[in-house]
């Protein structure tokens, strides 16, 4: 196509050894290891596991809207998750399994994350001087420290109201109690909102993002697939969000 | 129109460049880019300096030969080539900045002409389809749905300009290996080796170190033949119904 590729333009032969000697290459490898080795590969691990973690924090949203219930049925919902799978399953095993599944997703997640961040970086060594005007969406360029932020925002998380470590008053077994009195303090609730406004761009772009990757967009699904992607990123943060503005405003207590 | 363009100038692919200022005086609104670049050469060579290197063909379009970043965007301002971008998208006394491609893949040989031969690579790595090709076939001797032939010829008009390279944050040549892929993968002929041909182009793809998908649509909002974003999803799919055929 260039100047140069015609001068250098191989013969029929060429591409033949060529295709050969990649198909014996190929060989050695294990097919999962190419799987994971190619830029695609590493994209799918992202979108399942996304759609993972998707999955379990549309539950989590659903379950905390308990709150608007009252304290008794907040506390016995809560009871209950760690009786999942009983008799089966002891006491807390389900919540256990499911964590540990949770952390492999994010760990997978954010190791092709990473990983491909740095892959793209390289392939362009030099930047443009002038500065490219922007056509992606918004949400496009709160992916990767977006990313970065929600990652921080859920081990802070797990201190607050799982550990109660930074938990203004903080009593085991009672969540109601803890988020009443974690959404008290005016900037506990800054700290929530911006996670949860990331999560909703996250989840905005990551959704349709997702589906191009595992393939199931096409050109007559596009728009709605990103209609369904933008619905469940605003109803994700809007369920989310109710909860500490209920508690500011009096709402719950 | 008078311009002031900003052009990247470096003398060879080892070689530091630079952006370096040129007045351009006698440009008419109904130039091409390439031909106001063409009055700017005109010009050096009078003054005895080393023109502009800059890659062009057939000036028409369609041959994907052309192929600068104007002010950021590849191709310029207009969603066509930069032969066929005229100098009245501009106004008078702008001024412009010319950039190469930039890409790891693609490096660049001098001034505003890079190597491209990282897209011919991935297309050989395709291989050849086995289905006989000689002679021009009966047009009903295989038999192709009317929507299949037009999904096929709408990858097809891919020229493989690289924009979509240039344009991409990350540097990925998704778009350009979506519709070659696509373009085989949804005809008849293209069947026997339609596993193998993604694997081993997705392959050559990611080997000739361009970035991965981010599905920005910068590519497409790039592309003069408006090859469309869907086909990154077929390739996609194509590739991973054949990691699990592997």
């Amino acid at each position: 196509m260039s100047l140069t590729s015609v001068n250098r333009r191989p013969s029929v032969l060429d591409v033949v050894i060529d295709a050969a000697q990649r198909r014996v290459g190929r060989k050695r490898r294990p097919a999962a290891r190419q799987f994971w080795d190619s830029t695609i590969g590493k994209k799918i691990v992202m979108a399942v596991t996304g759609a993972a973690l998707l999955g379990f924090v549309f539950a989590h949203m659903v379950g905390n809207l308990k709150t608007f219930f009252g304290a008794n049925d907040l506390n016995a919902y809560a009871h209950w998750l760690r009786t999942i799978g009983e008799p089966v399953l002891h006491y807390e095993w389900f919540l256990w399994i499911m964590r540990a599944g949770l952390v492999v997703a994010v760990v997978l997640h954010i190791t092709a994350t990473v990983q491909l961040v740095r892959r793209d970086h390289r392939a362009r060594p030099v930047r443009y001087a002038h500065r490219r005007p922007v056509k992606a969406t918004f949400a496009v360029h709160t992916m990767r420290w977006g990313g970065a932020t929600l990652a921080v925002f859920i081990v802070w998380h797990i201190l607050d109201l799982t550990v109660g470590q930074v938990n203004q008053d903080f009593v085991a077994g009672d969540p109601y109690h803890n988020l009443v009195a974690d959404f008290r303090v005016w900037w506990v609730n800054v700290i929530y909102l911006v996670a949860l406004a990331m999560l909703g761009l996250h989840i905005d772009h990551g959704f349709a993002s997702a589906a191009r990757t595992l393939g199931i967009t096409s050109v007559t699904r596009e728009r709605a697939l990103k209609v369904v992607g933008r619905a469940t990123a605003i109803v994700t943060t809007a369920g989310f969000a109710v909860v500490p503005i209920a508690v500011m405003t009096g709402l719950v207590r | 129109m008078k311009l002031t363009v900003r052009i990247w100038r470096q003398s060879g692919p080892q070689a530091d460049g630079r952006l370096v200022s040129y007045a351009v005086d006698e440009v008419s609104p109904d130039m091409s880019f390439l031909e106001m670049l063409d009055v700017l050469n005109q010009d050096l060579i009078a003054d005895g300096e080393e023109p502009v290197a800059f890659d062009h063909d057939c000036r028409e379009g369609i041959c994907g030969s052309c192929g600068v970043v104007i002010n950021g965007q590849a191709h310029g301002p207009e969603r066509t080539t930069s032969c066929q971008l005229h100098m009245r998208s501009f106004r008078d006394g702008d001024t412009i900045d010319v950039e190469p491609w930039r890409a790891k893949g693609f490096p660049v040989v001098k001034d505003l002409v890079v190597d491209r031969s990282a897209l011919d690579r991935i297309v050989q790595a395709g291989g050849y389809i086995t289905a006989p090709t000689g002679s021009a076939p009966d047009a009903h001797a295989t038999p192709v749905p009317k929507p299949d032939a037009d999904l096929a010829f709408d990858n097809a008009t891919c020229i493989g300009c690289g924009a979509c390279v240039a344009a991409c944050p990350n540097g990925s040549a998704m778009l350009f290996t979506a519709a070659k892929v696509t373009h085989l993968s949804v005809l008849p002929q293209g069947q026997p080796e339609r596993a193998r041909r993604v694997l081993d182009m997705v392959e050559t793809m990611d080997d000739e170190g361009f970035g991965g998908c981010t599905n920005t649509g910068e590519c497409v909002a790039s592309c003069p033949k408006g090859i469309p974003f869907a086909s990154i999803a077929t390739l996609n799919r194509e590739f991973r119904k054949a990691a699990r055929s592997r």
